[in-house]
């Protein structure tokens, strides 16, 4: 029997410190006081003195509560009992499901060898022009949908989740609205999709910092699915309060600040969460696609900016649609040279052109007189948007890239494109 | 040696202090121990008795009162044949081999040697019995791959070594004496094929430095034509994310004519490296006809794995570097992305709760990346040869604002400046190096004047696209509108360069040259159109045949044909012609 204690020297936020001898750095301990019982973690060893963060929060803790030291860090019990279920921050069912204590493993495992990992080759199709075509989403990527609040990034992410073709869907909830928790359980329990599904939710009328295990959980379960072979997809919405509670930490902890409050490890916090993602030499693989909100809108915010700095792309959604510019997959030039010989042509020339088109909007807005070009390039764009923006729109890759030319015919000669010559005499419409 | 130990009394991230007995260095090695497993730290900072070491691990699971174990060594790479092609972490452990015993992840405190001591090498004597020599001179040679690798007196070894005795030609495991020492006082030496050197110390085992004057060929053309790097000099590429940092790296990493490449990838995505790792073993050289990996060295210190072992990294890519200069190679030396490692500084920094400067950066950020690229450069070896270290590093600057500590430190020490523009990359005109706002002090590989004038025409035409924002296409001059759609023409079909065509991607500098010669003429040609629209039209075609030819194999048939059109097509629109 482990030894308890009974004196909180100090509460602060929700990090508190006791005397105690023999303590491990990251070792959980269970907090009891007369409101109940919470995890906590150890984050700071001083001679005896030991800090630990509350993951309910430090409300309602009083000095005397009950400090007792676990002996071992946070662990996820591993089984297929996990799919269809529901569980908090605490890995405390949300369902009415039992409890699962077999085959424990531990959170935030070590990084894998760089060279067991291969070079990602499988597209993942979705029937989304502006994702298939222009920033093809790969097998094992990690791409963020970068959104203001308000935008429709949840709708999206579940369509995402249902219409990829993987084994096990796990979703990873941080401050989620309690609608949109339920909607995203319904909306996998109508396709039948739930039944291979795993969600941490944390919501919004949670303790905040109990959303900081979320990532670490829904990723430690995934490996361990993709080790036995399983492609994975992980959905962690939103980032952006998973990095606030860093924040809050930070701040109790009285670390200096580097930009605008957050921690100077957010970089490193949040990469070691997003480099999970992973195609496993002779396993299966994670994917990874998160929500990162951005207050003010502002990409240059801490958390989108780090983001960015991270993951391989990212989707801008604005005004209910992708965004051209700004949204970026890195990975697509692996798969997307072997799709189609006109695949990488369209890319190209269609956003090319569509920056031109913003070009003239902007030269229209001034009141300047169009030209012939500006008056194609009008009548691209507004095609452009209605028919590949749209997000309504749900069609194979190949059939967007035939109405990519059948856009650009209508609207331009050939070389106004820019397009290469032997591209355009194999699949330029034949006009009859 | 006398070697302190000591007893952990605060764990604080991976900053552990110490309560220690016997002598501590700073920047010392130790080992603290969880459980059986050691974990290596390095001291960074000593007060009394007292010792804060950061640890290259996770520190999870470490307890106060937990023994550290010094060991009188400064953090240290081994130096011999067989490094290149190999694929380490930050610290030097092979991963290859790692991944052999530990399986899909890295385990903590799994350490291995770097050099297997006993693999055999064909070693040949050029020192003989007698021979008096310095610190770097060689000793004998081992073929590694395609060079000749020099065994070299240590470049520690103090004063004058007086060689006592040589092995015979022969084949002999690296970590055996090939050869007796003996030094102007204390006791003779036996030497192997490996040494092991400190990697935050300079090697400077040569007669004198250079300055860098040759250009190095990267066969990007925005960087040899407009802002060129040299061999020995330094460079960097800030730009937000996305704006093609890496990408860059990658290409030069494949293409620069150099001999040997470092690829230090600190802090960055494993996905990035997992790439080169995966296709360079496939990829012929076509200077050598050789795999790309045979002269290439990855050091690996991805953003998820442990962060004080980012530092170390970049210091062991340069170590590795200075090392094959040594052997009068020249050596390219790529950082991606120096940030990472100031960042990791500025972690420690504030763990130690140092006085923060700007965005919580240590106040000694400056002097620490000055004496970073400080290492790159070209030096005179003692024997007349010549080798060079290029050290090319990127930043990521937060919120892609140039006006940050890192980028500004950075800017104040290097040759040459890329910096990438998100507007460029947005509008996907890569590489996104900006034309106006770049830099570089090292010589082009086409003369000034030409340059200049091109750059004169980017400058020109992008202040008449600025000025039509305000006024309209239609109050601008014809001439100035053809001075606009030339500076396009220029960025279109020269500075933008398509990564991902085989051709395109590598333009060699004799094919610059012609390409840019045909640009030159053709900028200077007074061309006349009835209107505004014509122009255009002219342009767009021309700038499509251009692309056209930028794609064609240099010198085959398709390629002067399409240099012969595009000529006729200039010919046709001169009005006096
Ligand atoms: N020269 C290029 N040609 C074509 N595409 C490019 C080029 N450079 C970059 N890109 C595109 O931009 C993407 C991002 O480039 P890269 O990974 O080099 O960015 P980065 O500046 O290193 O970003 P970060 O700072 O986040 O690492 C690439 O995956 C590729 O799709
Ligand atoms: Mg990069």
């Amino acid at each position: 029997m482990r030894k308890t204690y009974n004196r909180v020297d100090d509460i602060t936020g929700s990090v508190i410190h006791v005397q105690a001898e023999g303590v491990r750095y990251r070792e959980l301990a269970q907090i009891t006081s007369r409101r109940g019982s919470s995890l906590g973690q150890v984050i700071g060893l001083r001679e005896q003195n030991v800090a630990i963060q509350v993951f309910a929060g430090s409300r309602g803790i009083a000095t005397d509560a009950e400090v007792r030291f676990l002996g071992h860090p946070m662990r996820v019990p591993f089984s297929h009992a996990l799919l269809g279920r529901t569980f908090n921050g605490s890995m405390i069912p949300r369902d009415k499901g039992p409890e699962l204590r077999d085959n424990l493993v531990d959170i935030a495992g070590p990084s894998v060898n760089p060279v067991k990992r291969i070079i990602p080759r499988h597209m993942v199709r979705t029937g989304i022009p502006m994702i298939d075509v222009f920033n093809s989403l790969v097998e094992s990527q990690k791409l963020p949908i970068f959104a203001r609040a308000g935008e429709p990034y949840n709708p999206l992410l579940a369509r995402l989740a249902l219409q990829a073709e993987v084994d096990v869907i796990i979703l990873g909830g941080m401050g989620l609205k309690h609608d949109d928790y339920l909607f995203f359980r319904d909306t996998l329990d109508e396709s039948g999709a739930l039944s291979r599904s795993v969600l941490f939710i944390h919501t919004a009328s949670d303790p905040v910092v109990e959303c900081l295990l979320i990532p670490d959980l829904s990723l430690a379960v995934a490996e361990q699915f993709a080790l036995q072979g399983k492609r994975v997809l992980v959905l962690l919405s939103d980032m952006t309060n998973f990095a606030d509670a860093l924040k809050e930490i930070a701040i109790t902890m009285e670390q200096i600040p580097s930009n605008r409050g957050y921690p100077g490890d957010l970089y490193s916090q949040l990469a070691a969460r997003y480099e999970k993602a992973v195609d496993f030499d002779t396993a299966g693989s994670i994917t990874i696609l998160a929500v990162t909100t951005m207050p003010g809108d502002d990409v240059t915010h801490p958390v989108p900016d780090n983001t960015g700095y991270i993951t391989e792309g990212q989707l801008y959604l604005r005004g209910g649609r992708i965004e051209p510019f700004g949204s970026l997959s890195r990975l697509k030039q692996n798969v997307n040279g072997r799709t189609r010989a006109d695949h990488r042509t369209i890319m190209n020339t269609m956003i090319q052109l569509y920056a031109s088109f913003r070009e003239t909007l902007e030269k229209q807005a001034m009141g300047f007189r169009l030209t012939p070009w500006d008056r194609k390039l009008l009548k691209y764009g507004d095609r452009f948007e209605k028919e590949m923006m749209d997000l309504t729109v749900n069609i194979p890759l190949e059939g967007a890239l035939d109405l990519g030319w059948t856009i650009l015919s209508d609207c331009f000669d050939p070389v106004e494109t820019g397009a290469p010559s032997a591209i355009v005499e194999q699949f330029w419409p034949k006009k009859a | 040696m006398n070697v302190a130990t000591g007893k952990i009394s605060s764990v604080n991230g991976n900053l552990i202090r110490v309560n220690f007995d016997g002598a501590v260095g700073q920047n010392e090695v130790g080992y603290a121990r969880v459980d059986d497993t050691p974990l290596m730290s390095e001291v960074v900072r000593v007060h009394g008795r007292q010792a804060d070491l950061q640890v290259f691990e996770d520190t999870a699971g470490l307890a106060v009162g937990n023994t550290v174990t010094f060991t009188g060594r400064l953090l240290s790479v081994q130096l011999g044949p067989g490094l290149l092609g190999q694929i380490y972490d930050g610290l030097q452990n092979p991963l290859p081999r790692l991944a052999e015993k530990c399986g899909f992840f890295l385990q903590r405190g799994a350490y291995i040697e770097a050099l297997d001591p006993r693999a055999l090498w064909a070693f040949t004597p050029t020192a003989h019995p007698g021979d008096c020599l310095t610190a770097g001179d060689t000793l004998g040679t081992v073929p590694e791959g395609l060079f000749t690798h020099r065994i070299m007196v240590p470049f520690d070894f103090p004063g004058v070594a007086t060689v006592v005795s040589m092995v015979p030609p022969g084949s002999y495991p690296a970590g055996g004496t090939v050869a007796t020492l003996r030094p102007e006082r204390g006791t003779e030496r036996d030497v192997t094929m490996i040494q092991t050197w400190p990697v935050k110390i300079p090697i400077k085992a040569y007669a004198e430095r250079l300055r860098p004057t040759e250009t190095l060929v990267t066969k990007i053309r925005t960087i040899d034509t407009f802002f060129p790097v040299a061999r020995g000099g330094t460079y960097c590429i800030p730009g937000p994310f996305g704006a093609g940092k890496t990408v860059l790296q990658q290409l030069t990493s494949r293409h620069a004519e150099v001999d040997v490449v470092v690829i230090a990838a600190c802090g960055e995505r494993a996905g990035e490296v997992v790439e080169t790792l995966r296709e360079f073993p496939a990829l012929t050289d076509p200077r050598t006809g050789r795999s790309l990996m045979e002269r290439t060295v990855i050091i690996c210190n991805t953003s998820s794995m442990p962060v004080a072992a980012r530092e170390a990294s970049v210091y062991t890519g340069a170590t590795l570097a200075e090392y094959y200069r040594q052997m009068g190679l020249h050596v390219l030396l790529l950082a991606d992305s120096t940030s990472r490692w100031a960042q990791a500084l500025r972690e420690m920094s504030g763990r130690l709760e140092e006085i923060p400067g700007e965005e919580a950066f240590p106040a000694y950020l400056e002097s620490v990346i000055a004496s970073f690229y400080e290492r790159g450069g070209m030096v005179r070896l003692k024997d007349g040869s010549t080798g060079s270290v290029t050290i090319g590093g990127t930043v990521s600057p937060a919120g892609g604002n140039f006006d940050e500590p890192v980028t500004q430190a950075t800017l104040k020490v290097v040759g040459a400046f890329h910096g990438l523009s998100r507007a460029r990359s947005d509008a996907r005109r890569y590489p996104a190096i900006d034309p106006l706002d770049s830099w570089s002090k090292y010589p082009s590989i086409i003369p000034g004047d030409a340059v200049d004038a091109a750059r004169q025409t980017l400058r020109a035409g992008h202040e008449i696209g600025q000025m039509m924002k305000v006024v309209g296409e239609e109050g601008v001059t014809p001439e100035e509108f053809v001075t606009y759609l030339k500076g396009e023409y220029v960025d279109n079909s020269y500075l933008q360069q398509d990564a991902f065509h085989e051709v395109d991607s590598a333009t060699g500098a004799d094919r610059q040259r012609h390409v840019f010669g045909v640009l030159h003429l053709f900028l200077k040609a007074p061309l006349q159109f009835p209107n505004h629209e014509a122009a255009r039209r002219f342009f767009h075609q021309l700038t499509q045949m251009t692309r056209d030819w930028n794609r064609q194999v240099l010198n085959t048939p398709e390629f002067k044909e399409a240099q012969h059109a595009l000529e006729t097509m200039i010919e046709e629109s001169t009005p006096d012609a």
